[in-house]
């Protein structure tokens, strides 16, 4: 198996501050793999840095056989605004940005294609209501419809399952268990671990700085999550410049 | 009796059908951009820019006079470095879009105006201050034919970016690189609906056709593409309703213009079936499902 995600000694961050300190490591194409940690752990940091929305401070992050624009993303807070009058099938169709672009026709094909998503995510019936009139959790369903229409093979998503019932919660974990069957990379960050044990083979537990990466099994022992817990979370603003 | 108060007045006079050609194609134009402008919550963004095109108009005005070319290019001018300045600032700092463009905008003013005073001719200022529909010649007509057009023809190429970038700014982000020079693209059009609105209701109430329109749609469509339809018809019958009324009271016929788009508004705002205030009051019984 390829790498499809390299970290080179990466460090990410605001201002000089390192959010991800050093981190080195290789995401194999068509891996699973969860990204664990407390709050302020760099998690979103890091994806931000995997999407090309944040340049490292220092080391690199290396993409194999796909360009940082093709990557499907779905951010924490997406900047969503839910007064626009826009419908649920307008919104989901442009998923299929690559495919059209600016003029290429939306025919047949991907006319089934969006009411297929919309079908996988339990959404159906729901074309023409207007975005604003969603439930946080049927927004959800409706912005994984928008990212199966991406076709990426490299999907990051940044807690996906925030203030979503249990339902909709297995219901998306189906869809990215059936993504992993397809050979897509899949990156995740997520706080239940009970979710991360029972659906992701491979964990990677951050804490500013990588505590474990591997098998998530032996990654989330006690004394790993105890470890990463310990991470102090302030940035100190007298800190001196990194030597390494 | 109805033809003499609504038609006649065209059928007779050649500079009333030249303004109603001048008011529906300013309602072309501006009805889309300001229904852009509603959405992506810049509705006073176009107010600033007005002022921000008014030094530079004032400059054309005192090389060469009530120059129709030397005023619309020192107004497009003025408003394409201040549109590209503000919106490099708010794009690559911490300062917001607004804050900038108020920054920007009150600077302009103040050099415009520190230009006017040394040179001191202020009476042929008010004609361009508050236009003069009802005085178009061929060449302005062209110009705001021209700019109709053109915004129409750029609108519908960057349309599917433009309405990405609105609602959700961070996906165009993630799949093109295109937001910045969409956006950058939408405030030149905005510059020159303005500049084309400014030769029939001056630069204050050029503003007007633009966004009282739009605001209008908002209260009759809950989708974007019906929106504008209902922005462009409203400017339009604003545009002929407001010269009549003008005519026939003998009302200037910029304010007149304005004036009644306030009216549909305000009826909209009552009677609209997009969150309009009397279904609010009055929503009837709940459904069943």
């Amino acid at each position: 198996m390829t790498a499809q995600l390299r970290f080179n000694n990466v460090t990410l961050g605001y201002d000089r501050h390192p959010a991800v300190h050093h981190l080195d490591g290789a995401v194999a194409s068509g891996a699973l793999i969860a990204v664990v940690g407390p709050n302020g752990a760099g998690k979103s940091t890091l994806f931000k840095g995997v999407v090309g929305a944040l340049k490292p401070l220092a080391g690199s992050i290396g993409l194999s056989g796909v360009d940082s624009r093709e990557i499907a993303y779905l951010p924490q807070v997406a900047e969503i605004d839910r007064t626009f009058p826009i419908n649920v099938y307008d919104m989901v169709a442009m998923g299929l940005w690559r495919q059209c672009g600016l003029f290429g026709g939306i025919g047949r094909g991907q006319r089934q294609a969006i009411e297929r998503a919309l079908e996988t995510v339990g959404l159906t019936g729901f074309e023409s209501r207007a975005i604003g009139t969603l439930s946080g959790g049927q927004l959800q369903r409706m912005l994984f419809a928008r990212l199966l229409l991406q076709d990426a093979r490299l999907i990051v998503l940044d807690e996906p399952f925030n203030a979503i019932d249990t339902k909709t919660c297995s219901d998306l974990l189906d869809l990215i268990r059936h993504w992993h069957g397809e050979q897509r990379t899949v990156l995740a960050a997520l706080h239940d671990i009970e979710i991360v044990k029972a659906h992701f083979p491979e964990t990677l537990l951050l804490a500013r700085e990588k505590v474990a990466w591997g098998d998530t099994g032996k990654v989330l022992t006690p004394e790993n999550l105890a470890k990463a817990r310990r991470m102090c979370e302030a940035f100190d603003e007298e800190a001196t410049a990194c030597a390494a | 009796m109805l033809y003499e108060t609504l038609i006649a007045p065209f059928v007779e006079f050649e500079f009333m059908r030249r303004a109603l050609v001048g008011v529906c194609a300013l309602a072309v134009g501006a009805g889309p951009i300001g229904v852009f402008l509603m959405l992506r919550r810049m509705s006073l963004v176009g107010d600033a820019m007005a002022h921000a095109i008014l030094p530079g108009a004032a400059i054309g005005f005192l090389v060469s006079g009530l120059s129709l070319v030397a005023m619309s290019t020192g107004g497009m001018i003025a408003g394409f470095v201040i549109a590209l300045l503000a919106g490099l600032v708010a794009r690559t700092t911490e300062l917001k879009e607004d804050a900038s463009l108020a920054v920007f905008f009150l600077i302009s003013l103040a050099i415009g105006v520190t230009i006017v005073s040394l040179r001191g001719t202020n009476i042929d200022l008010l004609h361009f201050l508050f236009g003069s529909v009802l005085a178009l010649d061929d060449h302005t007509l062209l110009l705001m034919a021209a700019s109709a057009v053109l915004t129409l023809f750029v609108l519908a190429l960057i349309y599917r970016p433009l309405v990405i970038e609105c609602v959700d700014p961070g996906y165009l982000r993630s799949v093109s690189r295109l937001g910045t020079p969409v956006h950058l693209i939408f405030l030149a059009l905005v510059v020159i609906n303005l500049v084309s609105g400014f030769q029939a209701l001056g630069t204050l109430l050029a503003v007007g056709i633009m966004m009282v329109p739009a605001a209008i749609g908002r209260f009759w469509a809950r989708d974007i593409t019906p929106m504008i339809a209902i922005a462009v018809a409203g400017g339009m019958i604003s545009g002929y309703a407001g010269l009549v009324l003008s005519y026939q009271t003998g009302i200037p016929s910029g304010p007149a213009v304005i004036l009644f788009a306030g009216i549909l508004y305000a009826l909209s705002l009552a009677f609209g079936t997009a969150g309009g205030l009397l279904r609010k009051l009055f929503p009837g019984r709940h459904l069943e499902a």
